[in-house]
């Protein structure tokens, strides 16, 4: 079904795919016109495929639960921001934190994110092909943030227990935020991750793995910070 | 919050439409800014003469008309409640003769080819006003404010004048405003109001006026600007742009063969001509771009 955002109010295409009909067995929509407007298919969480063909704004696809959603386009602040589950495919680049805050699901942005991608994440994983801006991964807690370009500044910043793979150059790291080793089990599920999203010209191996020093989990009296 | 917008034709084919691109920009950015709105827009004229944007308020025009001609020789052109005074004296000579003869308007801008118009109110209502829709130019940019580090006044509205065909335009906010116009006010620069954005405006145009380029200006704000911000500044080829370095205020470029334009939102540009196939992309923190300069 294809629903445009020039015809259409964004709260009444919002409240349809959130509030799908249970009669009809529509599960795929297209949206056209975008427009860069805000909180486009936020809050869905029912099982569906939903394209936008054109570029959103911000809080894009936020808090998703289950839906597949789609952009064909570039996407503004803190796109699937919160997502507990579901997939989110942008195909062009992606303005700052995105994925901030997400329990669970599957981003992926084919271009660039810029500052504080995965800001906050709390178990969602995160695939940048392109790079990464300042302070990405910023105090975040769990899941794994995989950058096939570069990162900038501060990377990991402040972070807890996020896996943070980066092939390219890293500007500088954050406080507490070092290099590990890659082991087997590392880079298999490395493997796994680049293969779901179909990335070839990228081998595992050729990735470095960030996480976090643990210093910082507890007072110490000698923290200079 | 505060929207800001800019406009930059590369193709002279769209320079009757200006007016009309850059309105749509401010109405829609009114989303982030409902206190006030204004514009610059350049127009380069044939005559090598002065153009001062002067904000006369509640004055009336024909009294006003009648206290300039006792000064001077002007040719004025009256947009609501603004007057464009074009005239070949220079602005060292005009400055005095408004701070000597009209401390009850409000110069807002000046140069050769550069008009400013700004007011509090709805942007939608303010561009209605000042009919910027019928507008023909080269660029422009333009700005709509939500009011947070001063009172809502047209004094409080940007953009702010920061010399012959320059200005600012400025989303964020400034916290060392109060000691740099302290510092500034010791080296002769005169401010109105309590705005945070009148002091970067008079910091640039110091900096400008002891000779600085527009680039070494805006690559030192870095270091003694403290604060959040997205700058745009108006200049009379073109405009540049910068983002501090933690860079929280948005900014999106979209690029076409035609034009260049720059907004807090993408949506203040998906009116934009040929937009979706533009290059689009966000500004980096601490980079200066500018384009016609």
């Amino acid at each position: 079904m294809e629903l445009d955002l020039k015809k259409l109010e964004l709260r009444n295409v919002n409240d349809k795919l959130q509030n799908l009909d249970r009669k009809t067995n529509e599960r795929d929509f297209t949206i056209i016109n975008p427009e860069g407007n805000h909180a486009i298919c936020a809050g869905l969480d029912k099982e569906m495929n939903v394209t936008i063909k054109g570029h959103v704004g911000y809080y894009c696809a936020g808090m998703n639960k289950k839906a597949t959603i789609t952009i064909e386009g570039n996407v503004g602040t803190g796109v699937a921001e919160n997502m507990m589950s579901g997939k989110v495919h942008v195909k062009g680049n992606a303005s700052q934190s995105a994925g901030a805050t997400a329990h669970g699901g599957l981003l992926i942005i084919d271009g660039d994110a810029s500052s504080r991608c995965g800001i906050s994440m709390k178990g969602a994983d995160i695939i940048v092909k392109g790079s990464v801006g300042h302070m990405s991964g910023f105090m975040s807690q769990s899941g794994n943030l995989i950058v096939c370009g570069d990162a900038g500044e501060a990377l990991g910043d402040s972070l807890y227990e996020t896996n943070i793979y980066i092939k390219g150059n890293v500007k500088s790291l954050g406080a507490d935020c070092v290099e590990k080793k890659m082991d087997k089990k590392h880079i298999n599920k490395l493997r796994k991750f680049l293969k779901d999203a179909e990335i070839k010209n990228h081998k595992a191996e050729s990735f470095k793995r960030y996480g976090s020093a643990r210093k910082l989990y507890n007072f110490k009296i000698d923290n200079n910070y | 919050m505060c929207g800001i917008v800019g406009i930059y034709l590369k193709n002279e084919k769209l320079k009757n439409s200006l007016g009309s691109l850059l309105s749509k920009m401010l109405i829609n950015m009114g989303s982030r800014g409902p206190d006030s709105a204004g514009f610059a827009i350049y127009k380069k004229e044939e005559e090598e003469k002065f153009k001062y944007s002067i904000c006369i308020n509640e004055l009336n025009f024909k009294d006003f008309e009648e206290r300039i001609n006792k000064h001077l020789e002007a040719e004025l052109k009256k947009n609501s409640d603004h007057v464009i005074l074009k005239t070949s004296l220079k602005p060292e000579v005009m400055l005095t003769i408004l701070k000597n003869h009209f401390q009850d308007v409000a110069l807002v801008g000046y140069g050769k080819s550069i008009e400013i118009f700004k007011q509090v109110g709805d942007p939608s209502e303010v561009v209605k006003k000042f009919k910027l829709d019928d507008y023909s130019g080269s660029h422009a940019i333009g700005h709509t404010r939500m009011a947070t580090e001063s009172a809502i006044t047209t004094d409080g509205s940007h953009p702010y004048s920061t010399g012959e065909d320059e200005c600012l335009v400025h989303n964020g906010s400034l916290s060392n405003h109060n000691n740099l116009r302290r510092k500034l006010k010791k080296d002769g620069v005169n401010f109105d109001s309590e705005n945070d954005t009148e002091v970067a405006a008079g910091y640039i145009s110091n900096n400008l006026s002891n000779k600085k380029n527009l680039k070494e200006t805006l690559k030192d704000s870095l270091k003694d600007l403290d604060g959040f911000y997205t700058f745009i500044t108006g200049t009379k080829d073109g405009f540049a742009v910068l983002r501090d370095e933690i860079a929280c205020k948005p900014a999106v470029i979209a690029e076409t063969d035609d034009y260049v334009a720059i907004a807090s939102e993408f949506q203040a540009m998906a009116h934009l001509p040929e937009v979706n196939n533009a290059k689009i992309f966000e500004p980096e923190p601490g980079v200066v771009y500018s384009w016609g300069n």
